[in-house]
């Protein structure tokens, strides 16, 4: 069994993959998705944590089924924006979607 | 009786009428008003009936309504029959009537013609409430209304620029009395409480015992003389560039009047300065010198009009007023002796006039305030009958007198006798009528003027002050026989002057009103004969004024008229004298008395003129010193406004501002912080998340 700090980097590495989609990225169906990748990172974390700290308890393994449930449901709000969005003004870039500035 | 009050109300609804639906009416107005008058005149015979027979004319018949509570006093208003009241009434609504028939024809085709009659029926109102008023009040206020008819009327042709200035020269002399009379109904109000005539007379005895002394009497006379000495010397030597010559015989005139006139107190009663007060008026309105002077400027009204107001009925309010107030004048003799001065004085100056005039309405005019100095004359010297009865036949013959000049000028389209002459063929009426009219004024026997100017010249000479103001009387007989002659000779005798003048005689419904006037000429006499004085019983005052019948007095009077027309008719018809052979020795005469012995000049000079300078002067009192103030304080006030500008402009503007940019310069900083950009936001989140996380992990 590898050491948990392995899963730490692999979280980690995830997390920043995430961060740095979710600002580079113009594009709004992928900015969602690298909101995934984040969540999807800290459920790696959720989950390793609750292997490998004492006690065994299945706290950590329950919490990451509510975030993938939370995924599952801002997925699906954001996609209905995304959808939204499009069908107002025929794209989904993030930069020119300023209608409502100032 | 009680319906007396309908006599004046029916012209008054009239007047209404016509000026209301006059432009539907047109013509017809003519008929709706003399159709008010003759119902006017039928009332009149009725409440004569009532007065005379019923009555049998004794005392005065008073109705009083309450009209005006003043404090805790009440004014009332009414009207009373007496038997003078019943003599103005026949007086005023027959000539009324007559003029109003003539107007008919002589106002013809007058694009005012329902105005005209509006303001004849207007006019005959005002008189007729002026005659049987027996408040003072009602009395002054009838007394203006005519005088604004009188206005409306002189210059009913406003389009002349004569008949304006006469008109507003009419208003403004008759004013100049009627503030007399205004206070000296003041003056009698204050001193009896009331201004009903009936208590006024009850209490005027009292009046006359209050002396009310004026000190230097004597001294404001001869001021007043050398005022009109200035202005006499003014006129003549033809105003302003003589002025000091003109000074110096005023000054000289003063000077000998300061020493000659008494000057200690003169002593005057109550009862003769209201009386005096109101004769002030009366001369105003009865054109009595000093005021003559709008009554010939008044002849550019209409012919009728001059008939109706302005030898008939109107001038003669004023010697009706005199006669009214009698029991004021009778108190103290003073006014009285006064009102017989002005009238014999006025009686013998505008016959002068009379006879040099030309404009064959002028003379006449003048030939009216002749004979109105004479109805004062015989009122002041006592003879109430006398003058009441002379106003009575005066008010008809002069009528015709008028109508019949109206009749030649509407035939000849002149009014200069000088382009007359011989009309007597050309229109026989007119000159029947004026002729008998002529002679009644002449004082000619058996015609109606022969038996009241006797009447007044009876009086005269019993008058208490001198013989010499029965000799004023005869002499104005004289003149106007003279100047009467010489105008029917001009008019109607010789040959036609102007070639171009096609004279034509007037129609039935101009010369009808001729005949009844002229038999009314004559017959109207028979009311006062020596023989049988029916006048003298009903309007009569007191006991005194009836004298007996004296021939000599009459053959004076007698001769100086037929003297009068002997002499004109050898200058004027049977030319033996030539005037042209006189007028070396008389030009001077002539001079001064055809400029209307310089009267209007002298109010120019001494009236007129001053005022103006006094007006310019006020207007440069206003220019420069009260505009120099208004501006001195609206110029302080701007530069105080500039002052406070600049206070609001940096201080209260520049805090007002001070907020205004910081907030705009907060919003310019702060908009950054919105940008809209969904990945600044996460940016910025990351962080704040990063710093909390290395605060939280490092504190």
């Amino acid at each position: 069994m590898p050491p948990l700090s392995w899963y730490l980097y692999v979280s980690a590495a995830l997390f920043a993959l995430g961060l740095f989609g979710m600002m580079t990225r113009r594009n709004s169906i992928a900015m969602l998705m690298s909101i995934e990748l984040m969540l999807n990172a800290a459920n790696i974390n959720l989950v390793a944590f609750s292997a490998y700290l004492r006690g065994h308890t299945m706290v950590g393994q329950m919490f990451a089924l509510f975030v993938i449930a939370l995924a599952a449901a801002e997925a699906a709000i954001g996609l209905a924006i995304v959808i939204n969005i499009y069908r107002t003004v025929k794209h989904i870039d993030a930069d020119e979607i300023n209608l409502m500035k100032w | 009786m009680s319906l007396a009050w309908l006599i004046p109300v029916i012209p008054l609804l009239m007047f209404a009428v016509i000026v209301f639906l006059g432009h539907k009416l047109k013509d017809k107005s003519a008929y709706l008003s003399i159709a008010a008058i003759a119902a006017s005149f039928l009332v009149s015979v009725a409440v004569a009936y009532d007065w005379f027979i019923i009555h049998h004319g004794h005392g005065t018949a008073e109705f009083l309504i309450p009209w005006a509570p003043v404090g805790t006093d009440v004014i009332r208003m009414g009207f009373a029959v007496d038997s003078l009241t019943v003599m103005m009434l026949f007086v005023v609504t027959i000539v009324s009537m007559m003029v109003q028939i003539f107007s008919i024809g002589y106002m013809h085709g007058d694009e005012r013609y329902p105005r005209f009659f509006a303001f004849l029926s207007l006019f005959t109102a005002a008189m007729l409430s002026l005659v049987i008023a027996n408040t003072l009040l009602l009395m002054y206020i009838s007394w203006e209304l005519v005088g604004l008819t009188s206005y409306l009327l002189i210059g009913f042709w406003f389009q002349k620029p004569e008949a304006m200035r006469a008109a507003k020269k009419a208003f403004l002399v008759t004013r100049v009395g009627d503030v007399g009379f205004f206070l000296g109904l003041l003056l009698l109000y204050l001193n009896t409480g009331t201004v009903e005539l009936s208590g006024i007379f009850a209490k005027v005895e009292e009046m006359a015992l209050h002396p009310v002394s004026v000190p230097y009497l004597g001294a404001i006379a001869a001021v007043i003389l050398g005022i009109f000495a200035y202005g006499f010397a003014g006129a003549i030597l033809k105003g302003i560039k003589r002025v000091p010559v003109a000074i110096f015989i005023g000054l000289a005139v003063f000077a000998l009047a300061w020493f000659l006139i008494p000057h200690g107190a003169v002593k005057l009663t109550l009862a003769s300065i209201a009386a005096l007060l109101i004769f002030w008026g009366a001369v105003g309105k009865s054109a009595q010198f000093p005021l003559h002077v709008w009554l010939p400027d008044a002849m550019q009204g209409p012919t009728p009009v001059s008939a109706l107001i302005h030898a008939a009925t109107m001038v003669a309010a004023g010697v009706y007023l005199v006669a009214r107030m009698y029991p004021v004048f009778h108190a103290d003799m003073t006014a009285l002796n006064i009102v017989a001065v002005v009238g014999a004085f006025t009686a013998v100056f505008a016959a002068t006039m009379g006879i040099v005039m030309n404009d064959i309405k002028q003379v006449l005019a003048y030939s009216t305030i002749s004979q109105l100095g004479y109805m004062m004359m015989g009122l002041g010297v006592g003879g109430y009958t006398a003058g009441m009865f002379h106003l009575m036949t005066h008010a008809y013959f002069k009528a015709n007198l008028f109508l019949g000049s109206g009749s030649v000028i509407h035939g000849t389209g002149t009014q200069d006798m000088r382009e007359m002459g011989g009309l007597r063929k050309k229109m026989p009426w007119t000159f029947l009528t004026f002729i008998i009219a002529t002679l009644a004024l002449i004082g000619f026997p058996l015609t109606a003027g022969f038996y009241s100017k006797d009447e007044i010249l009876l009086s005269a000479y019993y008058w208490h002050g001198g013989k010499w103001i029965f000799y004023a009387g005869v002499l104005g007989a004289f003149m106007t026989a003279f100047y009467m002659t010489r105008l029917v000779a001009m008019t109607f005798f010789g040959q036609p002057k102007d070639p171009k003048i096609h004279a034509h005689e007037s129609g039935k419904v101009m010369l009808i009103p001729l005949f009844v006037l002229a038999t009314l000429s004559i017959l109207a006499g028979y009311v006062g004969t020596p023989w049988k004085n029916i006048i003298g019983q009903y309007v009569t005052f007191g006991h005194g004024g009836h004298h007996a019948f004296s021939l000599s007095v009459m053959l004076a009077g007698t001769l100086a008229g037929f003297l009068g027309i002997g002499l004109a008719s050898l200058i004027w018809i049977w030319p033996v004298i030539r005037i042209a052979s006189l007028a070396p020795a008389l030009g001077w005469v002539q001079t001064l008395v055809a400029n209307k012995w310089y009267m209007d000049d002298i109010y120019d000079i001494i009236v007129i003129r001053p005022l103006m300078i006094t007006a310019r002067a006020m207007f440069a009192v206003d220019r420069y010193l009260i505009d120099l103030t208004v501006n001195a304080v609206a110029w302080i006030t701007m530069k105080l406004s500039n002052a406070w500008a600049l206070f609001d402009k940096y201080v209260v503007d520049g805090l007002v501002n001070l907020v205004a940019e910081t907030t705009k310069v907060g919003g310019r900083v702060l908009r950054y912080v919105q940008t809209g950009v969904v990945q600044q936001y996460a940016f910025i989140l990351v962080i704040c998340l990063l710093l909390m996380s290395w605060f939280f992990i490092y504190r």
